[in-house]
């Protein structure tokens, strides 16, 4: 029987900078990383009108995004949890939603979904533009994070569970002591990756009006006509936030790596 | 050894699709018996053995635990796994686990019993294996020979009336084969009924009571570990033995 030696999975959701085999000073991440803080710095230094007053109205814009995300990644974890479990079922009518579900969900762009759940079931049931963002995006990122899940869950060699159910557990206790912690070990890297990418998405919600980072951005620049300002600030942040998250993502696959050997 | 049997297979098969791995297998196994089975891969050895609790379901056929079928869809599989213990050629620890979690954590889960019953348990018998000194361990600290014998003691834990052993030293290097099978000779000789898909012949020598040659999904020959390694009857068996010796 082949078993999977290795319970490393691959989930790329595109380029990161991080790369393991980097270690010189100048390496991309650094540059882009520190350039980008450096750049931050020194505008408002050099010229405070209008970059300090950009920044000061900024950071609950970025307080917010941080809450949309987090909040949609709790929801879409519990709903990638069971997704997953569903795709690998035995029980067809469990196994059919779960698929039809990601399929649905994978073939609709994000932002459709948020206008839909907003706008469109709002004439049904009209819920606060924060929890509509939440809702929209926990939905969408489910199916993505029931897909790691289904990878990691796939990944844990099958004698794991024939030796709980050789003891005498039942399949879900086997399940629930067994194989989901390893899951949860293994797709921690992908699962870093999918908050990263849900961090970046976030910004789709400011077009319901919910005053994440982008949206504080829109706020300020269409007030003061700052326009080219007030954007290259918050790329910038985008960009200084989505790096540390990468690196922070980088260090867990290389001590997990590290752990295997 | 008793008379009564404690296993009992009456024409077992098992298709996987289009192929037959056990074609009719009638068997009995003694309180304390200790069988060998042997044969070519694909002879469907594994899969009687795995029957046996049902990791494999048969295609018709019957097998018994004491009085309880395992084939039985409606009997309650998960007590008669407990009664069953079974090792497995690629070890099968729990790698998330530590050395003595690994063997608490099925007697904790099923039976009544206290962390600390389970943990004297585990130590007694990380003791008879000769591991005391390793339950912190994790599983990818250990070599080979000692995961096995983690694996053994796991399953012993669960007090088992009837072991399985799906070819238990096949995956490990030869200079640890040997104390695996210490293990399994001190559990033979301490009455265990064991059943072992294997073929190690010094094992079979010194404690099996019946060595059965299977081949193409039917027991061939069977017979006492001197009547089948010195002197088989069947063509089949003779080539076979020819093989591995």
């Amino acid at each position: 029987m082949a078993e999977i030696k290795s319970s490393r999975i691959e989930v790329s959701d595109g380029a990161l900078i991080p790369d393991k085999g980097e270690h010189s000073l100048f390496s991309a991440w650094r540059l882009a990383f520190f350039g980008a803080i450096g750049v931050l710095i020194l505008l408002p230094v050099l010229s405070p009108d209008p970059y300090l007053d950009i920044i000061k109205f900024i950071p609950d814009g970025i307080l917010k995004t941080f809450e949309v995300t987090v909040l949609s990644i709790i929801f879409a974890m519990i709903i990638g949890l069971f997704t997953g479990l569903g795709r690998i079922s035995r029980i067809t009518f469990i196994n059919r939603l779960a698929t039809i579900y990601v399929e649905v969900v994978r073939g609709i762009p994000l932002l459709v979904q948020l206008f839909y759940i907003y706008y469109a079931l709002g004439k049904m049931v009209q819920l606060p533009r924060l929890t509509s963002a939440v809702v929209a995006m926990s939905f969408c990122y489910g199916a993505y994070l029931g897909e790691i899940f289904r990878a990691g869950l796939q990944a844990i060699p099958k004698g794991q569970m024939e030796a709980a159910l050789a003891l005498g557990l039942s399949r879900s206790q086997a399940i629930r002591k067994i194989i989901l912690p390893q899951t949860f070990k293994v797709i921690m890297p992908p699962v870093g990756n999918e908050f990263i990418a849900l961090l970046k998405d976030s910004s789709l919600v400011s077009i319901l009006a919910v005053s994440d980072l982008l949206r504080r951005g829109r706020e300020f620049a269409s007030t003061s006509f700052r326009y080219f300002e007030t954007y290259t600030v918050i790329a910038l942040i985008y960009l200084v936030i989505t790096l540390f998250l990468s690196k922070l993502v980088a260090l867990m696959e290389e001590r997990m790596q590290h752990h295997e050997r | 050894m008793n008379d009564k049997p404690i296993i009992r297979i009456k024409n077992a098969v098992k298709t996987f699709g289009t192929v037959q791995a056990l074609r009719g297998v009638d068997l009995e196994i003694k309180q304390g018996e200790v069988v060998l089975i042997i044969g070519p891969s694909g002879s469907g050895k594994s899969t009687l053995l795995r029957s046996v609790n049902r990791l494999e379901t048969l295609t018709a056929g019957e097998i018994r635990v004491d009085e309880d079928s395992v084939t039985d869809r409606n009997s309650d599989i998960r007590k008669i796994r407990e009664e069953v213990g079974m090792v497995f050629q690629s070890f099968n620890l729990f790698s998330h686990l530590n050395v003595l979690e690994n063997i608490t954590m099925a007697p904790l889960t099923v039976k009544n019993v206290t962390k600390k019953e389970a943990a004297e348990t585990a130590r007694k018998l990380l003791k008879r294996v000769g591991l005391a000194d390793k339950e912190t361990a994790y599983p990818n600290q250990l070599s080979g020979g000692q995961q096995q014998r983690v694996a053994i003691a796991r399953s012993l834990a669960m007090n088992p009336r009837v072991m399985l052993f799906d070819e238990p030293t096949s995956a490990l290097d030869p200079e640890m084969i040997k104390e695996v099978l210490d293990v399994m000779l001190d559990l033979a000789k301490e009455g265990m009924t064991m059943m072992v898909v294997s073929h190690e012949m010094g094992f079979a020598r010194a404690a099996a009571d019946r060595v059965i040659f299977m081949d193409e999904g039917l027991i061939v020959e069977e017979g006492t570990p001197g009547d089948i390694f010195s002197n088989p009857q069947e063509p089949r068996t003779k080539r076979f033995l020819e093989h591995i010796l």
